[in-house]
């Protein structure tokens, strides 16, 4: 080879050329490239550039409070921070992982089940790793902002109920919005949403829950806001008003605890609820967070059923409530004369089989039958009475049938007829069913409201009052079962008699000074077997007692159920005592002490998760 | 005829093209970065910019024809240093390319490389003293290129790895490649294509996801080809008009990647529009054209191929990279010259204009 610097070759003047032509193409298609992008397409990407930037966060409105009937706050909205982790950068998430266990306190293993279940959400979707995020967590994050911008805070709006599963049945509970739910809801609720799920916060959710304002903030490419463009307020939830006394409320619930059964109380000339209670309960402040899976399955598991809210929904033989029935029929049909008596053996033999009573009773009537419950007076009652009459005045004073109180889910219990037995079991009626049926056992079941509302009606002189919970409700039916004033001074007179005359079924403490207190037991044997193989256990008999005052268009009508509380008298008696005489003794003034925020539940103080994590009793 | 290069023989027009590039990128620079925690970067590229300028000049002194003397020296050289870079070198952005100078200063070697091989090339083609390439020709120009070319890939870089080989090619169009030649090697390219995706597993695995993500963008918004979407995004969202300077919102809240150095040419279409885009690669037209007018004037050969290495690198960074600002190619890392900010690269480009100042300076000197 020569050397190089003697090259005396001539410049390729046509190739250098030609070098610049093939740049001039490149540069000119380049420029049809932009030319396409920017002038063509150029609305499609400034949409897109437009969406990159802005993001809607919703503003959460606060639900509406629930007040008792003088405003005390029963149930409250707080504001809380829930952590979120955005998982754009699945690496930066992995590296960041062990730091956010640690400061936050969420096991590893927690965390990365949480992120694998929401692996095939969108990856701009957040996901929500501390619901009820404490001070030390916000500060936590707060401080971590730089180095760890994987999470973030939103604010919620959380519930906060009552301690101890006060009323807690029948205020219900709130949860995520379903698929159903969101479908009928016209696009008004986005998933995540929550609404009323049961008891009062379903039933009147559309008061409760308010709408959700929005807020359009630019994000830069992290996704942090960066300023704020406008906002369109939340509109609060209204709060609603209940007829439920907090006092009353409270000494109802202290008389069950540990028990299980139910209470209502009500006002007798309006049917507002003044206590309902059902045991065992939950506690909704579990559902207000986020409820474990494991929790929520054992409270729909659990034999002892807490979700029920019995006071609407237990439905149960009355016993010899049911008597007041017969009584009323026998005395209004005037189909066995008013004078009618029986000899009382202890026992008495009816088609060919032997139906036992308490006592050797003697010679009974009427009122002695109520008094002192006699069964053999009332199986006589009811043999001569017939199913159909003993079904006409069950059902016209409100029994089998719901009461229509305003909450979702009431259940109907079942009075049996003629009729029904034919339908389901395809068979006659046998007279002998009409025995068992004469003391509220056999298939007959009720609810408690529905023997509150029965008493009521009994003693006002067959006016039905419409049970409910919301404090100004309008559009209230009376129902009317008329019953003539004799009739409902000789059973007022016997159900004085229950409490107040020495051979009556209560006990000597159950009687009240001063007040002029009435009402009837009853004890029901338990029928079924498969229950109790489930609960492991012999169940005693359920304990009822209904009772009001005064005896004549009574103020107050209370039921009470014990479950296996054995005899009514001894169980249920005197917790509808308790809360007559509380009743009585606010209206005169004496109450002591009044059932306040302040000693009886904190609805100021927000619970922590593991606080109440534990509260739902077995 | 004069018998001293005199800097007043320097390309002033090439020089005022480079300027306004130059100033271009720096009021992107700033409108990119000025209400970020990287605020004043343009200040640093100044600082850069000044360097290099007194890189250029250092460089004119020394005549070209000394520097392709020593361009074996300078090729083993530059072997040795890539290799110590790939033995010792430290990390940054996970690949190997940068070794530190002393007083904080980190120098990416195959910068350097590709000065060396710009003279490399032209000593090799101003020897072969034909207008007709042998076989052997093209195999040892290939060898000469594909050694370095194959080191850099391992640190790696395949972005400043292609960078050498237009430098080879441009230097084997001139030199008069066989038609026939051109078209084996054309077939034999059209042939690798599919051998290479088979052997694609070969790949690391951020190559294979740039392929991957260049061939379906629209699968993987928010990983790599997120960066493709987003520029392209920006670009089309300035419209024909621009936002305006400092106005873009795919630029300022950092939708754009890397919207200072290699997608600044997206944050400019975004902020100056389809007007902005037309006048920067009008300007890199006109930058070109001068070069290979230059080019034309040289005096020899051999300075001709100095400053056609230089525009074939230069091309090449400007048409790959408005290309994958607007999606045509992947993403490859390789910076817009002059207005990407960057020390390395910066100080290349100049330390190339030097060659061709080099060149031009002694065209009428004997």
């Amino acid at each position: 080879m020569a050397p190089w610097n003697t090259n005396e070759q001539r410049i390729p003047q046509g190739r250098l050329t030609l070098v610049s032509y093939v740049f001039v193409t490149f540069v000119a298609v380049l420029l049809v490239g932009f030319w396409k992008l920017q002038v063509v397409q150029s609305t499609h990407f400034a949409d897109l550039a437009e969406r990159n930037q802005i993001r809607y966060i919703p503003i959460i409105a606060p639900r509406g409070a629930m007040l008792d009937r003088e405003g005390r706050v029963l149930v409250d909205s707080y504001p809380s921070f829930s952590v979120l982790l955005l998982r754009d950068d699945p690496k930066l998430v992995q590296r960041s992982l062990p730091q956010v266990e640690d400061g936050l306190g969420i096991s590893a293993a927690d965390l990365r089940q949480e992120l694998d279940a929401a692996r095939n959400e969108p990856k701009f979707q957040p996901i929500v790793i501390k619901p009820a995020a404490s001070d030390a967590d916000i500060a936590f994050v707060e401080s971590h902002r730089t180095d760890l911008p994987v999470l973030e805070l939103m604010m919620v709006q959380r519930r906060h109920y009552p301690y101890a599963g006060m009323l807690a049945n029948t205020i219900g509970y709130v949860g995520d919005v379903s698929p159903q739910e969101m479908e009928q809801s016209d696009g008004r609720y986005r998933p995540g949403d929550l609404v009323g799920k049961a008891g009062l916060e379903k039933e009147y959710n559309a008061q409760l829950e308010g709408t959700d304002g929005m807020r359009r903030v630019v994000v830069n490419s992290l996704g942090k806001p960066v300023r704020t463009l406008d906002n369109l307020d939340a509109i609060a939830g209204k709060p609603i008003q209940l007829t439920i006394d907090y006092d009353l409320q409270a000494i109802a619930e202290a008389d069950l605890v540990d028990k299980a059964g139910a209470v209502v109380a009500m006002d007798a000339r309006t049917g507002e609820i003044l206590a309902m209670v059902s045991r065992p309960t939950f506690d909704p402040n579990d559902f207000a967070v986020r409820i474990p899976p494991a929790e929520w399955q054992s409270l729909n598991t659990d034999p002892e059923t807490p979700l029920l809210n019995r006071a609407i929904q237990a439905q149960l033989a009355p016993g010899s409530v049911f008597k007041v029935v017969l009584a009323a029929a026998m005395l209004e049909t005037k189909a066995i004369p008013a004078n009618f008596t029986v000899f009382c053996p202890g026992h008495a033999d009816f088609y060919g089989r032997t139906f036992h009573c308490d006592h050797a009773h003697g010679l009974v009537d009427l009122h002695r039958g109520l008094v002192a419950s006699c069964d053999v007076y009332f199986y006589n009652v009811g043999k001569l009475l017939g199913i159909d009459r003993i079904d006409q005045y069950a059902f016209g004073l409100g029994l089998g049938r719901r009461t229509g109180i305003d909450l979702p889910s009431e259940e109907p219990g079942l009075i049996p007829s003629e009729d029904w037995v034919e339908r389901i079991y395809h068979h006659k009626w046998y007279p002998g069913s009409t025995i068992s049926v004469s003391i509220g056992q056999g298939a007959v079941m009720v609810t408690p409201i529905q023997l509150a509302r029965m008493i009521a009606g009994v003693a006002n002189g067959g006016t039905l009052i419409p049970p409910h919970l919301m404090k100004n409700a309008t559009d209230l039916k009376f129902e009317s079962f008329p019953l003539s004033d004799d009739t409902v001074q000789q059973l007022t007179d016997a159900m004085w008699g229950v409490v107040n005359e020495p051979d009556g079924t209560t006990l000597e403490q159950v009687k009240l000074q001063n007040v002029d207190f009435a009402g009837k037991t009853g004890t029901a044997q338990i029928e079924s077997f498969d229950l109790q193989n489930k609960l492991g256990k012999k169940l005693k008999e359920n304990g009822w007692f209904v009772g009001f005052a005064p005896r004549r268009n009574p103020e107050i009508v209370v039921a009470a159920l014990v479950q296996s509380g054995g005899w009514g008298s001894t169980s249920a008696a005197p917790v509808v005592r308790d809360i007559v005489k509380a009743y009585y003794d606010k209206k005169n003034g004496q109450l002591h002490p009044p059932a306040t925020a302040e000693n009886l539940a904190q609805p100021t103080v927000v619970p922590a998760v593991a606080e109440t994590a534990g509260a739902v009793r077995p | 005829m004069k018998d001293r290069p005199h800097i007043k023989d320097f390309d002033w027009i090439l020089l005022a093209i480079v300027g306004a590039i130059s100033l271009l990128g720096l009021f992107e620079i700033y409108s990119s970065t000025h209400a970020s925690g990287m605020a004043g970067m343009q200040w640093k590229q100044v600082m850069w910019i000044g360097i290099g300028l007194i890189g250029m000049f250092l460089i004119s002194l020394i005549d070209y024809h000394t520097l392709m003397d020593q361009a074996p020296a300078l090729y083993l050289f530059g072997i040795a240093t890539l290799l110590i870079v790939l033995a010792v070198g430290h990390s940054r952005f996970g690949a190997r390319r940068w070794v530190e100078l002393g007083g904080g200063v980190n120098l990416q070697v195959s910068e350097l490389m590709k000065l060396i091989i710009i003279i490399v090339m032209a000593r090799y083609f101003a020897e072969v003293h034909t207008d007709r390439l042998t076989l052997g020709d093209l195999l040892k120009v290939g060898i000469l290129t594909l050694i370095p070319v194959g080191l850099i890939l391992k640190q790696p870089d395949l972005g400043t790895a292609m960078v050498l080989v237009p430098v080879a090619l441009v230097g084997m169009f001139l030199a008069g490649i066989n038609w026939k030649h051109a078209a084996a090697g054309l077939v034999l390219i059209a042939l690798m294509v599919p051998i290479g995706w088979n052997m694609r597993r070969h790949l690391k695995p951020y190559q294979q996801q740039r392929i991957q993500t260049f061939l379906h963008p629209e699968e993987d918004q928010r990983g790599a080809g997120y960066q493709i979407l987003q520029s392209e995004i920006a670009v089309g969202a300035g419209g024909f008009w621009g936002k305006g300077f400092g106005k873009g919102s795919q630029n300022q809240l950092g939708f754009v990647p890397v919207r200072y150095s290699d997608f600044i040419l997206a944050a400019m279409a975004e902020e100056q529009g389809f007007i902005g885009v037309c006048l920067v690669l009008l300007l890199y037209l006109g930058l070109i054209l001068r070069l290979v007018d230059n080019a034309q004037k040289a005096k020899d050969r051999a300075g001709m191929y100095v400053v056609m290495g230089v525009t074939a690198i230069l091309a090449f960074h400007v048409l790959v990279n408005s290309s994958m600002v607007i999606g045509y190619m992947p993403v490859t890392g390789i910076p817009l010259p002059l207005m990407s900010y960057g020390g390395s690269a910066t100080a290349f480009v100049f330390l190339a204009l030097g060659l061709v100042m080099n060149v031009r300076m002694r065209r009428f000197v004997n």
